[in-house]
């Protein structure tokens, strides 16, 4: 099949998905951008902060997914950084957070 | 084969590695705003009413469509098709550019109502409004080096590709540039609710 010839081409490992489902994700994208633009105008208070955040969140889980591959990526290695990553932040914020507003 | 797709590999690990330390940099920002914020609370309301929505959002659209031109730009290459991506190449450039003309626009209204760290007008606010915009500039202006950082490294790329430096055999640097141009996208997306969402 052609699409498999393209696939088993050297070089463009990990195989990502194609243009059409870029877009697919790009659509996503700008929606819950919209989506975060309009909770913001309803001065929602302290309930605007945890959309807006969890949104950030799930628009740079398909950014980290889709567009940087990591949910075709092979090496664990790779795979477990991130989350690495967000466990070291989340270390971080919650004892500054803790001791910051115990005081 | 497999040594050569190891090599790859390594070449991979070496960019997330560089992208985990880029999170925690700006991380540690994020943690000093979000503690400032618990502390100043009226003041970064005060402080993120005065910036301009609709160019924030622009700017998020800008930097959202460059992440999509750039990962079509390794899939057109992938396709065996490098004109097609310098042409993408080209579009993230663009996007680039966009962007820090919208933020040129953005700073120098701010810098006409006198709110730049030290001058006068803001030295005369209170202590939080000035915590709110030295945090402004540090953490925005960080991201536009990063933007402009960008546009130096995508640049050399599209000379690469158009010189066939850069094949569908080879796309490393590419790959890389791409990744790290998603970083910069991804460090937007929560600046934009984080200074121009919550108030």
């Amino acid at each position: 099949m052609d699409t498999s010839a393209v696939r088993e081409m050297p070089g463009t490992q990990p195989h990502g998905p194609g243009m059409c489902s870029y877009i697919v994700v790009w659509g996503a994208l700008i929606l819950l951008t919209a989506m975060t633009v309009t909770v913001a105008g309803f001065n929602l208070q302290k309930i605007a902060i945890i959309v807006c955040l969890g949104i950030a969140a799930i628009k740079s889980t398909l950014v980290l997914f889709y567009f940087m591959h990591l949910r075709y990526e092979q090496r664990l290695v790779i795979k477990l950084l991130i989350p690495i990553v967000i466990a070291t932040l989340a270390i971080f914020i919650g004892l500054t957070f803790s001791d910051v507003i115990t005081r | 084969m497999n040594g050569r797709e190891d090599a790859r590999a390594g070449g991979r690990v070496g960019m997330w590695l560089f992208i985990a330390t880029e999170i925690i940099l700006f991380g540690g920002l994020f943690l000093l705003y979000s503690m400032y914020r618990l502390k100043n609370p009226a003041d970064f309301h005060a402080g993120s009413l005065e910036l301009n929505r609709v160019l924030g959002t622009l700017n998020t659209v800008i930097l959202l469509t460059s992440s999509l031109t750039v990962a079509c730009a390794i899939a057109a290459l992938g396709n065996g098709r490098p004109k097609q991506s310098a042409l993408f190449v080209v579009a993230t450039i663009a996007c680039a550019f966009g962007f820090l003309t919208v933020k040129a626009f953005e700073w120098t209204a701010k810098f006409h109502h006198g709110l730049y760290p030290n001058a006068k007008v803001l030295l005369s606010l209170s202590k939080g409004e000035n915590l709110f915009f030295g945090l402004y500039y540090m953490m925005t202006g960080l991201h536009a080096v990063h933007v402009l950082v960008g546009i130096g490294v995508l640049s050399v790329m599209l000379i690469r590709v158009l010189r066939g430096a850069i094949t569908p055999a080879n796309p490393v640097y590419l790959v890389n540039s791409g990744l790290y141009w998603h970083l910069v996208d991804i460090i937007w997306i929560f600046l934009f609710p984080l200074f121009y969402l919550i108030t």
